[in-house]
């Protein structure tokens, strides 16, 4: 048993070990709003998700692309679970290029459900060439692609700021407290009422920032709740499975004079 | 009898262990396995619409649907009236061409030989219909099995006129 | 394997076993003589076949679903993690499967390490071993390069820059590892060939690494010689088996919590950016692993020297059963080589550290004092410590007490053969 306790804290140890190494270095402590999605339990709040994607085609579309997504996924379970019928109205609003047809041309059609986000430039390079040389990232894994995560992003939203004083900035930069090197090429993109909730939520910059950070995560991680419940199941069943087997084996080792 | 008691409670904990354990062996197996049915963008893929404005009588097109070959045939009278005249005890598998063929004008059939999954050639064959290179099998003008080895006729899709010159298949 | 005849009871069981004796190999692995001595230590042997069994499952899925090729591999990750069914399981268990795996190799490692397993007269165990981790490493890095974020492409730019180290012919290598003049469609293509190849291949020696073990038998913590079959013995079939098992089901739990609640903590961020040969991540690290080695390189301000202090830290392991000259085998009976053993330990976790911050100042010289010291152990100290140490009295057996005097004759008759 002393020895079963040795293996545990070794465990304990190394985890805390590669959590904190990781977690290390950061210049400013990022702003924590707190998130539906995080711990065993957590699940997206629906109402936000969809609100967030609201902010997002009213406001970070125009210049970030969300390639990795379709229109379908806005009805899947786990996600901002439009009816279906609502997302096929969302994917009919965008005009998708499809083709060739028989004549080899390439024509416009409305989108459907199969049809992935539009986005708003053809390719990269356009992308870069129409925001000043800064190319917008896509958006499809942001929130997995930085450090910090929903946090981090949620800060760099909030965190526009008149540069302190002996910082001048160049035209189209702008001061960011939370972005490394606290220079973006992107100017503040949620002021107060940039957009109108249908539910009637206040558009508050904090509240908007909030709502397109949560769809941003469930974007990034759209299994997020099937991996939280079937994870919760298996450490269960693992749990009893191992504790069973523990006094099978107690059991069968009773029969040699040495212990376990 | 306290023998009796000891025995029972080993077995039942090995028991357990074992039936808990095919359990768990079993979850643990079932997305290794799911894994390779159609996936979600497969899925989502499942109708498509076709502009049929250009086929003329006596035409037809083959679209893709499924990663399957669809015959969209615009039938003449003559072929429409050859597949009526049939008697259905003369069919290998029965089924009217009105079955068939809602809108007579218009035949839409997955364009696959029901014996091995082969795709037939058009206007060829006994029957005047279709015919299949790869193990003989001769289809009519409504696409039934009418000789060689194929089992069934040629199978419709569920497929409707969205306006006259479009079909949405799936 | 000096097994007691086995005879099959049924007549086509003896029929069968005649002409392919699979089933004088299955009672074998039932029976085999094991310690009853041993501790949970021992079990990662198991767990390890566990982990490679898992690895080769779980990859034969993803490389259903992947693309091998610059412009999609990207794309064919997201596909999986979206859309396939459970390809997100998959993917989470493929990847943190990967340092779970090694996870399980180093603390394998570091026991064989305290007890002396390496010792004679498992020299030839602990060599095909080295093979395997290092066929491990070459795995693992080719498989991060896969997903073809910024940490792939740039982690396979600095590890196969590394042999653009090597005098005269440097160029060339490299050129001919990537198959073109920088990383690209060609080397991520082949990568895929080999990730896809070298599993097989330690399939295949950790046969061999169990055929050697089971010929001299398994060490014991107390490091001593067991007669087997014996009343220190127990069959491995089931008292071993079970055992196994409960420690892989504590593995597991370990392993659960990574996979559903922080499948991406071991990973990092920037490799969820697709690759841009334009731009260079602020700072590259490789996965958590192969961190001391990387901090071994770093440390030497030569590149041909760097490279060639890195490739020597995994050759002195695999000579190591030549270095460490001690007779006895067990830390337990060796007092000094227990505080070394420790030192290690500490060394190598402090590498690991290193290896992951910038090399600069204070971070470099630790590493540069780390790495002296890690040779140091190897190539100086456990020399001297076979020769200078006394060690504590052995006992006889397992169940015997401790005799007096010097370990016993028969342990330091074979010791004298090496």
């Amino acid at each position: 048993m002393k020895n079963f306790f040795k293996f545990i804290i070794f465990f304990v140890i190394f985890s805390f070990f590669s959590f904190n190494s990781i977690a290390a270095e950061q210049s400013h402590k990022l702003l924590e709003p707190g998130w539906s999605f995080k711990g065993f339990f957590g699940k997206f709040d629906r109402a936000q998700l969809q609100r967030g994607y609201q902010v997002y085609t009213e406001v970070c579309a125009a210049c970030h692309s969300m390639k990795y997504l379709s229109y379908r996924n806005l009805s899947q379970p786990g996600g901002p679970e439009f009816s279906e019928q609502q997302a096929k109205i969302i994917a009919s609003q965008f005009e998708i290029t499809d083709g060739p047809n028989s004549d080899g041309e390439m024509f416009t059609r409305p989108g459907r459900l199969s049809d992935k986000f539009v986005g708003p430039y053809t390719n990269e390079q356009a992308a870069t060439a129409a925001n000043g040389g800064a190319y917008p990232p896509d958006m499809s894994v942001l929130v997995k692609a930085r450090k910090g995560g929903a946090d981090y992003i949620y800060s760099v939203l909030m965190g526009y700021e008149d540069p302190p004083s002996g910082i001048t900035l160049d035209d189209g930069v702008y001061y960011n407290k939370y972005m490394p090197g606290n220079k973006i090429k992107m100017s503040q993109p949620l002021m107060p009422g940039a957009v109108e909730y249908i539910d009637g939520t206040e558009t508050s910059e904090e509240q908007m920032a909030k709502d397109v950070v949560a769809f941003l995560a469930w974007a990034a991680e759209p299994h997020l709740e099937a991996r939280h419940k079937i994870g919760f199941r298996a450490i269960i069943y693992l749990f009893i499975i191992t504790v069973l087997v523990y006094f099978s084996m107690k059991k069968l080792w009773s029969r040699i004079e040495s212990k376990v | 009898m306290e023998e009796d008691k000891k025995t029972n409670r080993r077995d039942f904990i090995f028991t357990a262990s074992y039936a808990l354990g095919a359990v768990g062996v079993g979850a643990a197996v079932w997305p290794l396995i799911d894994q390779m049915n159609p996936d979600a963008s497969v899925k989502a893929l499942a109708s498509t619409e076709v502009d049929v404005s250009g086929v003329e009588r006596g035409q037809s097109i083959t679209v893709l649907w499924r990663g399957k070959p669809v015959f969209i045939r615009r039938r003449t009278e003559e072929e429409i009236a050859k597949a009526k005249d049939v008697k259905l005890e003369d069919l290998p598998h029965p089924e009217t061409d009105e079955e068939r063929a809602k809108n007579p004008e218009w035949l839409v059939m997955l364009g696959v030989c029901t014996h091995l999954g082969c795709v037939p050639l058009g206007d060829k064959g006994e029957y005047g219909g279709w015919f299949c290179p790869c193990h003989g099998s001769h289809y009519d003008t409504s696409g039934r099995i009418r000789k060689g080895p194929a089992p069934t006729n040629m199978e419709v899709p569920k497929y409707e006129f969205v306006n006259s010159n479009t079909i949405k298949i799936g | 394997m000096s097994d007691h005849e086995y005879t099959p009871k049924s007549k086509l069981g003896k029929w069968f076993n005649d002409r392919l004796p699979l089933l004088t190999l299955s009672n074998h692995l039932q029976e085999y003589p094991t310690p009853k001595n041993l501790n949970y230590w021992w079990t990662f042997g198991g767990i390890l076949t566990f982990c490679l069994i898992t690895q080769i499952v779980t990859g034969l899925i993803l490389a259903m679903h992947y693309v091998a090729s610059a412009d999609l591999a990207f794309g064919s990750v997201e596909h999986i993690m979206r859309d396939v069914n459970y390809g997100w399981l998959m993917r989470y268990v493929h990847a943190n499967g990967a340092s779970m795996f090694f996870l399980a190799v180093y603390i394998h490692i570091f026991r064989s390490l305290y007890y002396g397993s390496y010792k004679s007269p498992r020299e030839v165990i602990w060599i095909i071993g080295m093979i395997i981790y290092f066929l491990m490493m070459a795995t693992a890095f080719m498989g991060y390069v896969l997903p073809w974020g910024q940490m792939s492409f740039w982690g396979a730019t600095v590890i196969t820059n590394l042999f653009s180290a090597i005098p005269f012919v440097g160029e060339s290598v490299t050129n001919w590892l990537w198959g073109g003049y920088a990383v690209d469609n060609p080397t991520l293509t082949r990568f895929y060939s080999l990730h896809y190849l070298f599993p097989f291949l330690i399939f295949g020696l950790v046969i061999l690494h169990i055929w050697a073990l089971h010929v001299p038998g398994n060490n014991n913590p107390i490091g001593i010689d067991i007669k087997k079959p014996s009343k220190d013995t127990v069959p491995f079939h089931p008292y071993i088996v079970i055992k196994d098992l409960f420690a892989l089901l504590i593995f597991l739990i370990v392993f659960a919590f990574f996979v559903f609640y922080s499948p991406n903590i071991l990973g990092h961020a920037d490799n969820y950016i697709e690759a841009n040969p334009l731009v260079t991540p602020a700072h590259i690290v490789p996965e958590w692993y192969l961190l001391p080695f990387y901090a071994i390189l770093r440390s030497i301000p030569d590149k041909l020297f760097g490279v060639i202090a890195m490739f020597a830290a995994i050759f002195v392991l695999v000579i190591l059963p030549w270095l460490d000259t001690s007779k006895v085998r067990s830390a337990i009976f060796r007092p000094l080589y227990k505080q070394f053993y420790w030192f290690l330990v500490a060394d190598v976790l402090i590498l690991g550290y290193v290896g992951a911050m910038p090399a600069e100042g204070l971070y470099l010289l630790v590493a540069r004092v780390a790495t002296a010291y890690y040779f140091l152990h190897f190539l100086v100290i456990l020399p001297v410590l076979g020769a200078k140490e006394k060690t504590l009295d052995i006992p006889l057996s397992l169940t015997e007490p401790i005799l007096g005097g010097s370990p016993n004759e028969a342990m330091v008759k074979k010791n004298k053969e090496i």
